[in-house]
């Protein structure tokens, strides 16, 4: 295992470009908007493959499963997604953020 | 997205160029601008004060919602000395998002085997420094403590105000390294700069954790911008 892999697997638009160059369908899911401690920042990318592979982040592990599952969706639809997550809202109580900030994640299909 | 905004994307970010990659919320539609591209209206303003500021966020532009996701090149850091450190610290520095080069004139030294994935330069300073000169988004670290190997880049460093030097050695070795410099014309002020002892105070004892301390020193720097007020590692 050399660094360089290491380093490629560390950046999700490397990943996603990858992906999409071995055929496969990828969703790139990013951050767009923050409010109060979110755990990261706008702009983050998580990227997602037809099977559930997964790379990059968008929150530090409250609410990939969410979007992972989404990523599905808007895979075999093709249409983007924005999605909310909060301790505000009722998905709260399944896949909040325990930091109590709030995001919105735009998740789209590559192609 | 499409695919070869992805890949103009991905070129763009490894050519260290500034981008913006902006997206129509409303019907999902993308493209690239790249830094000094003209666009027009208030979508233009609000692309020209994401370049200034390199935050990534929202546009309402016409009634219409846009996110502008900002891609400015990743900060440098120039190793000098392809030392046993340089070896760990490279690598490290690479996977914390860092654009890395290491230059040493020693060829034993400078070799890719030790330096896997590594930008090397196996030249002087002074002609590496050439071709890729110093500036404000670099970090400078010098580890050979050879004089005539570190001190150029040192000088080099403090002319271009890096936002991070260091510089290794015991404090009689940057004693005499303060005295060269201030003989070589450089202020006292500007001399104050260099991180030395170099790294965080987090009693590091192998190279190994001599370059997380030298790391997190750097990364303070950078996010901080306050290096003087970060401890530095006492060095034997």
């Amino acid at each position: 295992m050399t660094t360089e892999t290491n380093l490629e697997t560390l950046d999700p638009l490397a990943t996603a470009e990858s992906w999409m160059l071995a055929g496969r369908d990828v969703a790139v899911a990013t951050v767009v908007e923050t409010w109060g401690s979110a755990p990261r920042p706008v702009g983050s990318h998580l990227v997602i493959d037809a099977e559930g592979n997964f790379a990059g982040s968008v929150s530090g592990g409250c609410v990939e499963g969410a979007v992972i599952s989404e990523a599905a969706d808007v895979i075999s639809s093709g249409e983007p997604r924005m999605l909310d997550f909060g301790v505000a809202d009722e998905t709260a109580w399944r896949v909040g953020l325990s930091c109590g900030g709030r995001i919105r994640v735009y998740v789209e299909r590559v192609g | 997205m499409d695919p070869n905004l992805l890949k103009k994307l991905n070129a763009a970010r490894r050519e260290r160029k500034a981008v913006i990659a902006v997206t129509d919320l409303g019907d999902g539609r993308d493209r690239l601008v790249h830094k000094g591209d003209a666009v027009a209206g208030d979508l233009g303003a609000a692309l020209e004060a994401a370049f200034r500021t390199g935050k990534s966020g929202l546009a309402s532009v016409e009634g219409r919602e846009f996110f502008l996701n900002v891609h400015v090149p990743p900060a440098r850091l120039v190793i000098i000395g392809a030392v046993h450190i340089s070896q760990v610290l490279a690598p490290m520095a690479r996977m914390a998002g860092f654009d890395v080069l290491v230059i040493d004139p020693r060829t034993a030294f400078a070799t890719p085997e030790r330096f896997e994935g590594t930008d090397l330069a196996d030249d002087w300073p002074e002609d590496a420094l050439k071709e890729r000169p110093l500036d404000a988004f670099t970090a400078l670290v010098a580890v050979t403590h050879d004089p005539k190997i570190d001190d150029f880049p040192l000088i080099e460093a403090l002319r271009a105000g890096c936002f991070y030097i260091g510089a290794l050695g015991s404090k009689k070795t940057h004693a005499r390294r303060v005295d060269r410099l201030g003989e070589a014309g450089l202020a006292a002020s500007l001399i104050g700069r260099i991180a030395a002892p170099i790294g965080l105070d987090i009693g590091a004892a192998n190279p190994p954790e001599i370059a997380v301390a030298i790391l997190a020193q750097v990364v303070a720097a950078l996010r901080q911008r306050t290096p003087a007020a970060v401890p530095a590692r006492d060095e034997a």
